[in-house]
């Protein structure tokens, strides 16, 4: 995948669509993220790495407001998102989301999956997202399976759907949760050449993986975690993988050779 | 056919008096489970609440119903009130009162299981997609819910239905009720009236009972996920 290494920083319009300032997580007692700070442009795509636990996969529940959060703010467009603010289902629209167990709603089959939040929360003619969600799922390769069910398909077929699910609703960032971690290998390329596309495409995506090959190929800027803190930050993906600059980065990600 | 006794039942009008007498145990049934099963969704929402005061209440409700044996509540709700409290309730309305008292709790706790039971990312992937928290339990949680919780509360109907027979003990001509009256009317004549009309009043309840649990069957094959 080295190849199809996408560079979109000239998109990049400098003035950033989420900002992360100071922000503070904690659980229990538990500090999760300390006074973590973080801009993403628009057309940036992020990787966020790190060791299980690191609050990486916690950040992204945050920047949706799936987390209260104990100090610090988050910014979309300017906006602050908080869980239990009045305007948290508005500005979850602005966000897509795709979760590493897919989480279709099993009651539904593809086709109303996809069309649930256009129609209901956006409140869209039914024959003008259809048309559109047909278009997606052909993107995806799944138009065919449009009124099956969500366990007549395999995990990499589901979490495709998710993708469209979320794209549907025209976010101006993509937040991915680990999204290739509970899938089978064979099935992991297949929904990574989707993400690939999207970001050729131009979506402003934050991601946590992983899969160091896909972190390297497709990120502009890569942020290494551990303990709720940056430890490392790139904006030479290809660099970083060959030379981190910090022993942990460089310890890290030797904990992928074999 | 005379040793079985089964002749009472083509006698005068027996027979349909005990259709008469079914009507009424399908009435009282009908009317509780329709009550039960609104004011249980109701109840089963409030139980999953975090507030300690309600969770208690509740759970002390459901003790109650479970401990205690429904003819003792029958007893109490007819009998009992009209001493102490001077309410003239008639019959039905008690049977009714006690069976709604019954399946509000297990309905309650039923929906309460089914609720729980919805893992807490559906909630997340909805409100990730903007949903508000109305529209995920409209449109997520609640169809879910309602899957499985049809097979489930289809047994308490069928046990509801089962157990009206003991409001024959507060003076309701139900079947049961008419059926004895057959058996003591036509002792001389025939005695052996009481095995073929009981016979016959179990396939009544038979044959109420079973196409509703066929239905449960049904619907958990189909939406077996």
């Amino acid at each position: 995948m080295a190849e199809s290494q996408v560079n979109v920083s000239e998109r990049a319009d400098g003035k950033p669509l989420l900002s992360i300032r100071h922000l503070h997580k904690e659980f229990d007692g538990k500090v999760i993220l300390k006074d973590f700070s973080l801009d993403v442009k628009k057309g940036e795509v992020i990787v966020i790495i790190g060791p299980s636990g690191c609050g990486k996969s916690t950040l992204l529940r945050c920047t949706n407001a799936l987390e209260d959060i104990q100090g610090g703010e988050i910014l979309i467009e300017g906006q602050p998102i908080r869980k239990d603010a009045k305007n948290a289902s508005q500005m979850r629209q602005k966000i897509g989301m795709v979760f590493q167990s897919y989480d279709l709603f099993p009651h539904k089959s593809i086709m109303e999956n996809i069309l649930l939040a256009p129609l209901k929360v956006q409140k869209r003619k039914r024959e003008e997202a259809g048309k559109e969600a047909l278009e997606l799922l052909d993107r995806v390769g799944l138009a065919d399976r449009k009124d099956d069910y969500p366990r007549q398909l395999s995990g990499g077929q589901k979490q495709r759907i998710a993708i469209v699910r979320a794209l549907i609703m025209h976010p101006e960032i993509l937040l991915l949760d680990e999204i290739t971690a509970a899938l089978d290998p064979e099935m992991v390329h297949e929904v990574l050449e989707v993400v690939l596309g999207l970001a050729r495409s131009g979506s402003t995506m934050l991601i946590v993986t992983h899969e160091m090959a896909f972190a390297k190929a497709i990120a502009n800027r890569v942020i290494f975690m551990e303990k709720g803190e940056v430890v490392e930050e790139s904006s030479d993906p290809k660099a970083f993988f060959e030379r981190p600059e910090t022993e942990r980065g460089r310890e890290f990600l030797r904990s992928f050779e074999y | 056919m005379q040793s079985l006794g089964l002749d009472v039942l083509f006698k005068g009008t027996n027979f349909l008096r005990l259709l008469e007498g079914l009507w009424v145990s399908v009435r009282i049934s009908l009317i509780s489970v329709v009550i039960s099963i609104l004011l249980g969704l109701v109840a089963g929402v409030l139980m999953t609440s975090k507030n300690i005061v309600l969770k208690a209440a509740f759970r002390v409700y459901l003790e109650i119903v479970r401990i205690m044996p429904q003819m003792v509540l029958l007893f109490i709700v007819y009998f009992g009130t009209t001493r102490v409290f001077g309410w003239n309730l008639d019959a039905e309305a008690s049977a009714v009162i006690v069976f709604v008292f019954w399946g509000v709790a297990e309905m309650g706790d039923l929906v309460r299981g089914a609720l729980i039971s919805i893992p807490k990312i559906q909630y997340e992937s909805a409100e990730a997609l903007g949903l508000t928290k109305q529209q995920t339990y409209l449109y997520v949680i609640l169809p879910q819910t309602v899957r499985r919780l049809i097979p489930l509360s289809i047994n308490l109907v069928t046990r509801m239905i089962k157990t009206t027979s003991l409001v024959l003990m507060i003076g309701i001509v139900e079947v049961l009720k008419v059926g004895q009256q057959i058996i003591e009317a036509n002792r001389r004549t025939s005695p052996n009236a009481a095995f073929g009309v009981f016979a016959v009043v179990f396939l009544l309840y038979f044959l109420i009972c079973w196409p509703v649990s066929r239905l449960a069957g049904y619907l958990e094959k189909r939406w077996a996920a």
